[in-house]
């Protein structure tokens, strides 16, 4: 399988803080990658480094085996999206859906003027909302509505890799689900590459294919999803993963937890 | 477990100034020494239910109906830690404070006191040096000293509001077995709020499941999480995206 | 995973409140607007309303107080003080909206590139604010006056060097508290350039804030035109002006006293429907 994305060495400091300390990643296409860890681990800044939100101290990135340098052409800043946890914040809101959309369409030149309204309409079908939304703002909408306009919106330019940092995490768990579903849905559908952040395992055992962990700026595992949910390689990886308060009734029959820790 | 009720509500609704009815007669009652999960989704009015019991509603918001009846004080602990202490003000102080006022002790008895508290709650032994402030606290720690202040008022009742959502997994964890081990130590009785069911479980031999303000679903833990009578209940508990079970430590069989 | 569930989440109705039922539910714009409008309405027909010219001497009926004739009564030239107290608002408030202009719009662009672009871009344009706040402005009024000659020329020329510091010190704390939220990344994320982020996404988040700004800071540059008149360097008599109006009537504040109280009660009155506009705009927005 071909390779999407490849972190070589990547560094980021902050003054003497170090964010990310040579990080080295890669994801095959067509596949997504769960990156977990808790509170600044870093795994929000790798996010940006490879969205060109953050220029890194050190290091390379490669997509497609092309090289991505600091200042990115047009054509590479298309091939990745990302959508962003806080729904209350990641649309403009002084601009109207159609106006969310019609810009990245346009900028990019994916359709001509005269097509923006229907690709707009497709966009949001795709995401099942409803095409009277094009002249609404986004205050108009819930936090999973917001969700999905900002997924639409990330799509609307056909990116090769979507990064979604955290992108149910404000989300109400019934919300979280349907979110979780579309993305699954799209990404079979367009073929896409995730990169998908998440400090819940549980999210991440329900999207990704390989599971990556991050603590304090470093890498501590990359492995396969289903051996680091029962086999984790490093210390911490066990930590993390003991430390989730399970269902009662997600246990093996017979032995009942108590009900209190 | 003993049986006598410290807490009971009866009908309880909360209306806002825009005649919208957030909480409608909601009715439970809360034994000594027991904990009750209250779990809902954003806007079931669970945390406000929480501030009616403690008397804090916001503003606007006003009690249309229904009793409270509490045989016990209540203390409340806060999603957000931080939020919840004065940055300005060294946290062991913080401490000793609440219990000078609510212990009525002497000022060198409340810090001692505080301490004890500080320690049982599995803060570092250094604070007795040297204070500090919430700043200098990580997270964690912070919702620790918030207990404490919470405890020092010698609550019959432990409120608690999604204390361990701003968490951390592992952090979570910590707190939840303070929390668990301090009552089973001191015996008060806890409403614990969350709208994480796999904690609520935890910490809680019964559930009340709330939507939109209303209690749909409540009975003992297993009851409601093996055989959910509601719908409602039933979509939550679907909702919930499980971990698998760790492999035992060590069995490095392969099984591919 | 594929499903076609219709989810409850997903149903986008609500209700809508129009832009007038908004305002008529702010009081203080309201009130605001009206009070203004009020001004504006008679500085605008005062030629149709008054039969007077304001520069008309009539030295046989001076210092008159008021009556059926003269609402105000006359001043020490017999010029009617009605007239004159209107006309006087024509050149204030034009001199009060003409000064604006340029620093609002300077002040908003420096503030959005400094907030926006960070790093030294900041520094050197909050350098040139700082510096320019620990110069008292009536010292800068003063001497630009002096230079240039009295009149609304010093006015102009003191409120393009200084004016925009307001505005370009709000507008860039905003837009540096946006350009850490997740729109803006995601609009950098698509590719978008500076400054088009600057003018499409940054700039109508901005205005609303800079207009709030822009309210109370005319009721600030309008006492300094009316306190410029006050004290002879700011516009030349014989032009009507509440500052020289009240100047001139101090001589006579012990038996006329309505010479000098009225035009400072214009400038007050002007202030408290400028201020409540402002506050009511900054409510209608956060209501929203």
């Amino acid at each position: 399988m071909d390779l999407s994305l490849q972190v070589n060495n990547v560094t980021v400091r902050y003054g003497g803080f170090t964010a990310l300390d040579n990080i080295r990643l890669e994801v095959q296409q067509h596949t997504t990658l769960g990156l977990v860890g808790e509170s600044g681990s870093g795994k929000s800044t790798l996010a940006r480094v490879i969205a060109g939100l953050i220029i890194p101290d050190q290091g390379q990135l490669l997509l497609d085996a092309e090289p991505l340098t600091g200042k990115r052409t047009r054509e590479q800043r298309k091939k990745i999206q990302m959508i962003f946890q806080n729904p209350d914040a990641s649309l403009n809101p002084k601009h109207s859906i159609r106006q969310i959309l019609a810009e990245a369409l346009l900028f990019h030149k994916i359709v001509g003027r005269a097509e923006v309204e229907k690709r707009s309409r497709q966009l949001l079908e795709r995401v099942s909302l409803e095409g009277k939304a094009l002249d609404k703002y986004p205050h108009e909408f819930s936090g999973g509505q917001r969700q999905r306009i900002a997924i639409a919106r990330a799509l609307s330019v056909e990116p090769s890799l979507l990064i979604a940092d955290e992108p149910t995490s404000a989300l109400d768990v019934s919300v979280q689900l349907s979110v979780l579903e579309l993305l699954g849905t799209l990404k079979s559908e367009l073929n896409l590459t995730m990169l998908f952040i998440s400090h819940d395992l549980g999210v991440i055992h329900a999207v990704s294919d390989k599971v990556a962990v991050m603590r304090q700026g470093k890498l501590v595992e990359v492995s396969p999803k289903d051996r680091f949910f029962s086999r984790p390689e490093a210390a911490y990886s066990r930590e993390l993963l003991s430390a989730v308060p399970q269902m009662p009734t997600m246990k093996t029959s017979g032995g009942l937890h108590e009900p209190r820790t | 477990m003993a049986t006598t009720p410290v807490l009971e509500i009866e009908d309880l609704t909360l209306t806002a100034k825009t005649q919208e009815v957030l909480v409608k007669d909601v009715s439970f009652s809360l034994n000594q020494g027991e904990s009750l999960g209250l779990v809902g989704e954003s806007g079931s009015g669970k945390s406000l239910t929480l501030r009616a019991v403690l008397g804090l509603l916001p503003r606007g918001i006003e009690q249309t109906g229904g009793v409270i009846r509490s045989a016990a004080d209540s203390a409340m602990v806060f999603q957000d830690p931080r939020g919840a202490l004065d940055p300005l003000c060294p946290v062991v102080k913080q401490v000793a404070e609440v219990v000078y006022y609510r212990q009525r002790l002497s000022r060198k008895a409340s810090r001692a006191a505080a301490l004890e508290l500080l320690h049982m709650l599995g803060l570092p032994d250094s604070l007795r040096k040297t204070d500090r402030y919430p700043g200098q606290l990580s997270g964690g720690q912070c919702q620790r000293i918030v207990i404490a202040m919470a405890l020092a008022c010698k609550p019959g009742i432990l409120l608690c509001d999604e204390p361990t959502t701003a968490l951390d997994v592992t952090v979570q964890k910590q707190i939840m077995e303070t929390v668990g081990r301090l009552q089973q130590e001191l015996g008060f009785a806890m409403i614990f709020v969350t709208h994480n069911l796999a904690v609520a479980a935890a910490m809680c031999s019964r559930l009340a499941v709330m939507k939109k303000g209303e209690i749909v679903e409540q009975g003992s833990t297993l009851s409601v999480l093996q055989e959910p009578q509601n719908p409602y209940t039933q979509m939550l508990i679907n909702s919930v995206l499980p971990v698998p079970e760790l492999a035992p430590e060590g069995s490095g069989v392969l099984w591919t | 995973m594929k499903t076609t569930t219709i989810y409850p989440e997903l149903q986008t109705d609500g209700p809508k409140t129009t832009l007038l039922r908004r305002i008529l539910n702010t009081p203080s714009l309201l009130a605001g607007s009206i009070m203004f409008a009020v001004l504006i309405l008679l500085a605008v027909f005062i030629p149709y309303l008054s039969p007077y010219d304001p520069t008309e001497q009539n030295l046989s009926a001076f210092l008159q107080p008021p009556s059926a004739e003269h609402w105000l009564g006359t001043d020490q030239l017999g010029r009617d003080l009605f007239t004159r107290l209107i006309y006087a608002a024509r050149t204030d408030l034009t001199i009060m909206v003409l000064a604006e202009i340029i620093p609002f719009c300077t002040g908003i662009f420096l503030g959005m590139v400094a907030g926006y672009y960070g790093k030294w871009v900041d520094n050197v344009i909050t350098l040139i604010t700082d510096t320019f706040i620990a110069f008292p402005f009536y010292l800068i009024v003063i001497i630009v006056a002096f230079a240039s000659g009295a009149g609304q020329r010093g006015i102009y020329i003191t409120f393009i060097l200084v004016g925009w510091i307001v505005f370009a010190r709000v507008v860039r704390g905003l837009s540096a508290s946006f350009r850490e939220q997740e729109w803006i990344a995601s609009a950098r994320t698509l590719g978008l350039s500076g400054p088009r982020i600057i003018l499409r996404h940054l700039l109508p988040n901005v205005l609303p804030q800079a207009v709030v700004v822009l309210m109370t800071d005319m009721v600030g540059l309008l006492v300094a035109i009316v306190t410029l008149g006050y004290l002879g360097i700011g516009i030349a008599p014989p032009t009507p002006d509440w500052g020289t109006m009240i100047a001139d009537g101090q001589s006579f504040i012990s038996t006329a006293w309505w010479l000098s109280a009225v035009p400072g009660f214009a400038v007050v009155y002007t202030g408290i429907a400028l201020s409540l506009v402002g506050d009511g705009l900054a409510d209608l927005w956060r209501k929203k």
